[in-house]
């Protein structure tokens, strides 16, 4: 970079090392020009409503008054919104696992196939991930609906009875497990088959050499070498599957009798439909710490897989 | 390795081939099975939208037959949407949204992107790493202070909210996959440039959004899906149906008391889907590397 400055610069007649400086000067002055949009975007749309959600936390109701941590205290007391806390976690532990090894199988399955077909079959398998989460669960929605249910008849074939999707609590919090896995495997699938295609082949050559059974080259190459993006994916899939709104907002609506609110559900139950945002917010900021945590570590596996590449 | 060790292995190497070729078909076998099995899956909810779609009532009601199959097909339910004002108006609203946030969101990112790639200035590397800590903030973590702020503004119930408060969704991945493009452009094409005698300007215009074209096009139907699938924002905001986009349109509104018409309700999801779906299919090397690009820089 330097060497190109200077050949062409010569043309101006100001002092070398004055010109570079002050071209140093003014490139950095652009470039600080250039992000201001984006430090707008996030300073303004995230940072500060960040903030401002923890500042309206603390006030009451009608947000005259400063209560400290009363909302959370009041939170923490009633029985529902412990109920959220656990639907919240067992909700998105379950998902992400599910989606993990749904998507870590289908795509060991795709890279079994040769490569023109694989097209085809990646094509279809991510159809899920392509249709917008709220539209797709009204589909769900329908597929459960009691009297119609078409899951149901698929499961009578069988002779097994109908199951009664969303009106049994249980039942539901699988419903929505089992339509957010739908939607998610199919990302995972992608990020492992692009994963999988990065190991180099002559890896696995010399495990077979070494007389490796299938199973042994899966544990001691390909999981190794797909560590880092795994645990990327896992991390932020549980970002995206504790903050879930659409599907639970869709298919439940947080019913029957409150047990499938998610965090995200209940904030917007509390916040906007019944009117108290500063409980709202406190709602929403209980994910805050987990989220901030798993953060941390993604930002961790990302800095280390960018070095590796180098 | 020893030599000793592999020359004793040789006769099990010969064995080996044997059985890997046995073990490699049943592998493909398993394959297609899993991948058949995932696929009826995969496919089964949109195919079963579809089949209630092009349904009479009548026929929605009869509990006889098969649901999974349709025996007077008609496009009676996509008719009646396409004639539907209220309908319409949702497609209109989502279209001018998303135009005006992917617009919005990729001049925003594009010259950032190239700023952070390209000039080092004093906290430039902070702001990278900023950019992929606000990725990872939900939208439902925000969306009750936003509810504030863009009532504040007098906003609510308006599109103009939506396409102030979309950005937080779309911008920061933009970004940082726009970074990881740039990033892998050639210092020496720039070096070409500046001996040549460009500008900045020139050299982003003429160098490097032409080279990273591919990772454009892949953030721009990043900012189109996220914008037109976005759903927690409407919801929160919006509340009139005349402003509504298609997500929160077709689920608010096409749902009217007990009886529901299922037919016109799939249909609907599926017109609202379809877009993202028609830019999937045509595009989707660009999709997919737009997807796998936000785990690493680039």
């Amino acid at each position: 970079m330097a060497e190109g400055t200077s050949l062409a610069l010569p043309r101006n007649d100001v002092p070398e090392g004055a010109s570079l400086k002050r071209f140093a000067r003014r490139r950095s002055t652009i470039a600080f020009l250039m992000t201001v949009p984006l430090m707008a975007v996030i300073g303004g749309l995230v940072i500060w409503p960040a903030a401002y959600a923890i500042w309206l936390s603390t006030l009451n109701r009608r947000m005259t008054q400063f209560i400290g941590l009363g909302n959370f205290e009041i939170l923490l007391d009633s029985e529902t919104f412990r109920m959220v806390i656990f639907q919240s976690i067992f909700f998105a532990v379950t998902a992400v696992i599910l989606k993990a090894l749904i998507g870590f199988w289908l795509a060991h399955m795709l890279h079994h196939l040769p490569t023109k077909g694989q097209r085809k079959w990646r094509g279809m398998l991510l159809v899920p991930w392509v249709i917008p989460p709220a539209l797709s669960t009204l589909g769900w929605w329908w597929m459960f609906e009691p009297s119609y249910s078409s899951i149901n008849w698929i499961l009578a074939i069988f002779a097994v009875p109908a199951v009664p999707w969303l009106g049994d609590p249980w039942w539901a919090r699988i419903s929505v497990i089992i339509v957010n896995v739908w939607y998610g495997a199919p990302f995972f699938m992608i990020m492992y088959l692009a994963a999988l295609k990065s190991v180099p082949e002559q890896l696995y050559e010399a495990a077979a050499i070494d007389g490796a059974t299938s199973w042994q080259r899966l544990r001691y190459v390909t999981l190794p070498m797909m560590r880092n993006i795994i645990s990327i994916t896992v991390l932020f899939s549980l970002i995206v599957t504790f903050a879930n709104y659409d599907i639970v907002r869709v298919l439940t609506n947080g019913g029957p009798r409150d047990l499938t609110h998610v965090f995200a559900s209940y904030a917007f139950q509390v916040g906007v439909l019944a009117g108290n945002i500063p409980r709202g917010a406190a709602v929403s900021l209980f994910m805050f710490p987990l989220l901030a945590v798993i953060a941390f570590f993604v930002l961790r596996g990302v800095n280390r897989r960018s070095r590796e590449e180098m | 390795m020893s030599a000793t060790t592999s020359n004793r292995a040789l006769p099990g190497i010969y064995h080996k081939a044997g059985s890997l070729r046995s073990e490699r078909r049943w592998a493909l076998w398993t394959a297609y099975i899993s991948l058949i099995i995932a696929a009826i899956v995969m496919l089964a909810p949109p195919v079963y939208m579809f089949m209630t779609s092009i349904k009479t009532s009548a026929e929605i009601a009869d509990l006889s037959g098969t649901p999974w199959w349709v025996r007077n097909p008609t496009l009676d339910n996509y008719r009646a949407l396409i004639t539907n004002p209220m309908f319409m108006g949702f497609m209109w609203n989502s279209v001018k949204v998303t135009v005006l946030v992917v617009a919005l969101s990729m001049f925003i990112s594009v010259l950032a992107a190239f700023a952070l790639a390209r000039m080092r200035f004093w906290g430039s590397q902070w702001l990278a790493t900023g950019v992929f800590l606000t990725y990872l903030v939900p939208d439902t973590l925000l969306f009750i202070p936003l509810y504030q702020i863009v009532g504040g503004l007098g906003l609510l119930n308006s599109t103009w909210g939506l396409v102030l408060v979309y950005p937080t969704l779309t911008v920061p991945f933009c970004t940082w996959i726009m970074i990881g493009y740039f990033a892998s452009i050639p210092k020496e094409l720039d070096e070409a440039a500046l001996i040549d005698g460009a500008n900045w300007t020139q050299m982003l215009t003429k160098i490097f959004i032409p080279v990273a074209l591919p990772g454009i096009i892949a953030a721009t139907i990043f900012a189109f899906t996220v914008s037109w699938a976005a759903f927690v924002y409407p919801t929160a905001f919006i509340t009139t149906p005349s402003e509504m986009p298609l997500t929160i349109g077709v689920v608010s509104q096409l749902i009217r008391g007990d009886t529901f018409a299922w037919g016109q309700l799939m249909a609907g999801a599926l017109l609202a889907a379809l877009p993202p779906v028609i830019v999937y299919v045509f595009l989707m090397d660009y999709y997919i590397a737009g997807l796998t690009a936000g785990a690493t820089k680039g």
